[in-house]
């Protein structure tokens, strides 16, 4: 049998039950690999459900730095019985599968193409255990031991990082660095050469921190100065604004007194949730909510009031896999359309396209910035795997000269010097008008805000010439907020080259990887990461230069491609889709194999003729 | 029927402590129809706010969709309002709240928007004993709509097309004080006496003040027996294509005694007894207030007057230890923690 055989790269799954204590375990795992320098990708694949379904933990080791989910799994750690045939046939030849030989294995798992390690948790924690929680949560750690051995990490790396784990908490350091010595001496003894996977320390992470994006954005949030919060919770978002209230709590009250310099209301329910983001941004205060795509449907109705009355507000948007319920605990890029034209009439939202935490910290800033300037919705659109995994990136940095941004607002001195003031007059022609906020003035600037026409002195009216007027200037509007949102990425390997890739969000690491891997097998393709609805003008000419263009993402109808083919008027059949909707983040094997198998199909020369079926792509 | 109002004011108009007439109090003028009980509680809230001398500016006006939600345009034209959704008036009085503390917020709705599509938010706002007073304009009925049944009309009582409203009605007061609401009242359009003093001590409850005021639709709250009413009207019209005639009608008026109970005749003939409590009577029981209700009620009487209040209400602010300067004047200096932090959560992360 041919072993793989590989240092600081390869992927290690951890099957187990939901609830059973194992995240704290594998994500130990993950960050002992993070702290010996080695770039690192833990996923965490989830159902939906407290107690007692499979759960997934899968870790990608890659010392090139490629943090896209790779597919397939060369060490398999299968601790749960219920998907036990399922985790062993999924190894890959030449893989290693880890079990609790408590209860050994059936006869019929056979495979001579693998390894198989077995280790009796069960028994080793019964042995050494008598409390009975202890019992079941230790069984996690003692693999994680094994590993240590196996994966050539050593005792003292996990030891140590048990020790900062629980450095506030020494009584549960002791049973936790115990199970990790009994994982690790078993496989010592038992399996003393049977892995040849291995984890050597590098330099390659550097200053890189290991974060999700639910909290950076959390972070973006109060370091931009949020002070109002409206929320509901949902799944995968829910988290932001726990962090924020966390990170609010820590840092945002007052000295003397303790109280709180932010409001974070847990509403009713979503309606609410935006109701009150939007009554806090109509008044002054940096308002936002974080939702998932049920809570987009529910909000649409509000995302049309605070657009056509020019409301700022800013939502965070972690998708998760639809339509309806779908799969709460899954990942997806489906809200893309729901969220740019959210709400009846005619819409448009600004979306900014965060690929990493770091950018879920400051496109969340900076989304407040553009709100206030922009006096408008804007919507971050995270999603699941890059809100609730960790993921390797920049450090988060803030620039302690920077200001808000609080756009056209009328202070009472201003509204002294006025002699005529108007709500939605384009004083300055560029579709932003002049706000003032309740109280500013005891005689001037007072108007009653509605969803409801109106004319430039926010007077309601049914005058059609003027409800055009308003309905033209939010558009010239929207032509100012496309020079403000962030330029797209470009990489041009290609000078002359006729096909082009974009991607967005989450599905970048994956897409970079792809795109490599295309490369190296003669494929060169250039590239654009868009970061932004509306689409800048460089968005236009890169398509333009391109005879076909592939469109990667990570929903079933290729939302981002009909939003370019209708924004940018490109015939959609020069849009090429390359898309995953299983739930689970994209691949760079999904992505080199789709593209391949069209350049295959098509030849490079009739790509711009043909758009094939997802469902012949998939 | 006006659509401009005259810019003369009497010279020597009352002025209030500020050196205010009540010209500084109004708004625009109603498009309301003619002698609906809703422009009568908007001239109401500005006696009320006249009189107690509050700053216009000082006053935030919010309101949902519908009849009563368009009337924040009547009044306070110093006052920045907000016409929001149906019946999502009370986040958006939430948010807004939260922002800047220091204003008063005056919530307008109606019994479509509160007690049907607005039920959730309402039951909420009172259970955050936001510090707002929420006036429900309660009519029984969507005027904007053409007079279907709202979830406040009583049961047995004539619909729109004479039939007798099928279900249980909800009635809001008892709902406000059962969610625990500090300050719960109920008053009639047409009483003003009664109505004036009791939307000042709404304005001076800390938290949430509940006033539910009863304020008869002139066009829909008709019966198609009734001579009165908008079909036999529209039947006995010779000019039959106006199809958005409206009769004009005088505005019922009221006045009577506390502790003393009247029939007042509505605009399509029925009858309503309301019984006047006595102003010295204060209930601070919850359980006795909801007593006092459910027996008028049983006396096919509705109780007007100051149904319940908690002396001892704290709103949502002194739940929630809000910091005393209104949270939308924190500049960068309150609110960023800064680089220096952020380098060291960084740091607590490797």
């Amino acid at each position: 049998m041919n072993k793989i055989k590989r240092t600081n790269d390869f992927v290690v799954r951890f099957a187990n039950v939901n609830g059973s204590g194992s995240a704290s375990a594998n994500n130990l795992f993950a960050k002992v690999v993070y702290r010996l320098g080695v770039p690192v990708s833990p996923k965490n694949v989830f159902p939906s459900n407290i107690q007692g379904l499979p759960t997934w933990y899968e870790v990608r080791v890659n010392d090139h730095g490629y943090i896209g989910r790779r597919g397939g799994a060369d060490f398999i750690v299968a601790v749960n019985g219920q998907t036990l045939r399922e985790d062993y046939q999924m190894v890959e030849p030449g893989g290693y599968f880890l079990y609790d030989s408590t209860r050994p294995l059936p006869d019929s798992f056979v495979r001579d193409d693998i390894t198989v390690i077995d280790i009796p948790l069960t028994q080793l924690c019964n042995d050494a255990f008598s409390d009975n929680r202890l019992r079941q949560l230790m069984k996690n750690i003692i693999y994680i031991g094994s590993l240590a051995y196996l994966l050539d990490i050593g005792l003292e790396p996990m030891v140590d990082s048990v020790q900062r784990q629980f450095a506030k908490k020494p009584k549960l350091a002791d049973p936790n660095v115990k199970a990790i010595e009994i994982g690790y001496h078993y496989a010592r003894d038992h399996h003393p050469d049977s892995c040849a996977l291995s984890i050597r320390p590098s330099e390659r992470v550097g200053r890189q921190i290991l974060i999700d994006g639910n909290s950076a954005a959390a972070l973006g949030a109060l370091y931009a100065g949020a002070t109002v919060a409206g929320w509901y919770p949902i799944t995968p978002s829910t988290s932001v604004i726990e962090a924020f209230e966390r990170y609010a709590s820590r840092y945002r009250r007052e000295p003397e007194t303790g109280n709180k310099k932010y409001a974070v209301v847990q509403a009713e329910d979503e309606l609410a949730a935006i109701g009150i983001a939007i009554g806090g941004g109509w008044n002054g205060a940096r308002s936002f909510t974080a939702t998932s795509g049920p809570g987009i449907s529910l909000m649409a109705e509000f995302l049309g009031l605070a657009y056509f009355a020019e409301i700022p507000v800013v939502l965070i948007d972690v998708q998760r896999s639809g339509p309806s319920t779908g799969m709460p605990t899954r990942t997806q890029q489906s809200d893309l359309l729901a969220c740019a034209y959210a709400s009846h009439g005619d819409t448009r939202n600004v979306l900014l396209l965060p690929a990493d935490p770091t950018e879920c910290f400051t496109m969340t800033a900076d989304a407040f910035d553009l709100a206030d300037r922009l006096q408008t919705p804007v919507i971050v659109m995270s999603d699941l795997d890059l809100g609730m995994n960790d993921h390797l990136c920049d450090p988060l940095e803030w620039q302690d000269e920077r200001r808000y941004d609080r756009g056209k607002v009328l202070r009472g001195v201003d509204l002294d010097r006025l002699k005529k003031w108007g709500r939605y007059l384009d004083i300055d022609r560029d579709g932003i008008c002049y706000r003032t906020l309740p109280g500013a003035h005891p005689e001037k600037g007072a108007y009653v805000t509605r969803g409801t026409s109106h004319n430039e002195y926010a007077a309601y009216t049914e005058e059609s010439a003027a409800y055009e007027r308003g309905m033209k200037r939010l558009l010239n509007k929207w032509e100012t907020a496309r020079c403000l949102v962030p330029l797209p990425e470009r990489t041009i390997r290609d000078e002359q080259g006729r096909i082009g890739v974009i991607y967005y969000g989450s599905s970048t690491p994956a897409t970079c990887e792809a795109i490599d891997q295309l490369e190296a097998s003669g494929v060169r393709l250039n590239s654009m990461r868009i970061k932004a609805f509306p689409f800048r003008k460089e968005v236009f000419d890169f398509i333009d230069r391109h005879e076909s263009v592939f469109i990667v993402e990570q929903n079933r109808d290729a939302q981002m491609r009909i939003l370019l083919a209708g924004e940018c008027q490109v015939a959609p059949g020069k849009l090429v889709p390359v898309i995953n909707f299983n739930g689970l983040p994209i691949t760079a094997r999904m992505i080199t194999n789709q593209i391949h198998t069209t350049l295959l199909a098509c030849g490079q020369a009739c790509l711009a003729d043909r758009s094939p079926s997802p469902e012949k792509r998939s | 029927m006006s659509y401009t109002r005259p810019g003369f004011r009497h010279p020597e108009s009352q002025k209030n402590r500020l050196g205010l007439t009540r010209k500084a109090y109004e708004g625009s003028i109603s498009t309301l129809c003619a002698g609906c009980g809703h422009d009568s509680i908007v001239s109401a809230i500005i006696t009320t706010v006249f009189e107690m001398s509050i700053e216009p500016h000082r006053i935030v006006k919010l309101s949902g969709i519908g009849c009563s939600s368009k009337t924040p345009a009547y009044f306070l034209n110093r006052a920045h309002g907000f016409n929001s959704v149906h019946g999502r008036m009370p986040s958006v009085a939430t948010g807004a709240n939260m922002a800047n503390r220091d204003l008063i917020y005056l919530g307008v709705s109606g019994d479509g928007d509160t007690a049907s599509i607005g039920m959730g938010q309402f039951a909420h706002v009172v259970r955050r004993n936001l510090n707002m007073i929420y006036i429900c304009m309660n009519n029984g009925c969507y005027g904007l709509t053409k007079g279907q049944d709202s979830a406040t009309a009583d049961k047995g009582s004539q619909t729109r097309k004479g039939d007798p409203v099928a279900l249980e009605s909800i009635d809001l007061c008892e709902m406000a004080i059962q969610l625990g609401a500090g300050f719960v009242a109920r008053g009639f359009s047409g009483d003003k006496k009664q109505l004036v003093p009791m939307l000042k001590a709404a304005i001076a409850h800390k938290g949430l003040a509940f006033v539910d005021v009863i304020s008869p639709c002139v066009t829909f709250n008709n019966a198609p027996t009734s001579t009165k009413s908008y079909s036999w009207v529209r039947e006995h019209m010779e000019v039959t294509n106006t199809f958005d005639f409206i009769p004009l009608r005088q505005e019922i008026t009221t006045e009577y005694d506390h502790g003393t109970t009247i029939p007042v005749i509505l605009h399509d003939g029925s009858i309503i007894n309301l019984c006047k409590r006595e102003d010295k009577e204060v209930i601070t029981s919850r359980k006795e207030a909801i007593n006092a209700l459910e027996q008028a009620k049983g006396n096919r009487q509705i109780l007007t007057g100051i149904l319940y209040v908690n002396p001892a209400s704290n709103d949502f602010h002194d739940i929630n230890n809000t910091v005393k300067t209104p949270l939308n004047e924190l500049g960068e200096a309150d609110l960023c923690p800064g680089n220096t932090a952020l380098q060291a959560f960084n740091e607590s992360l490797r």
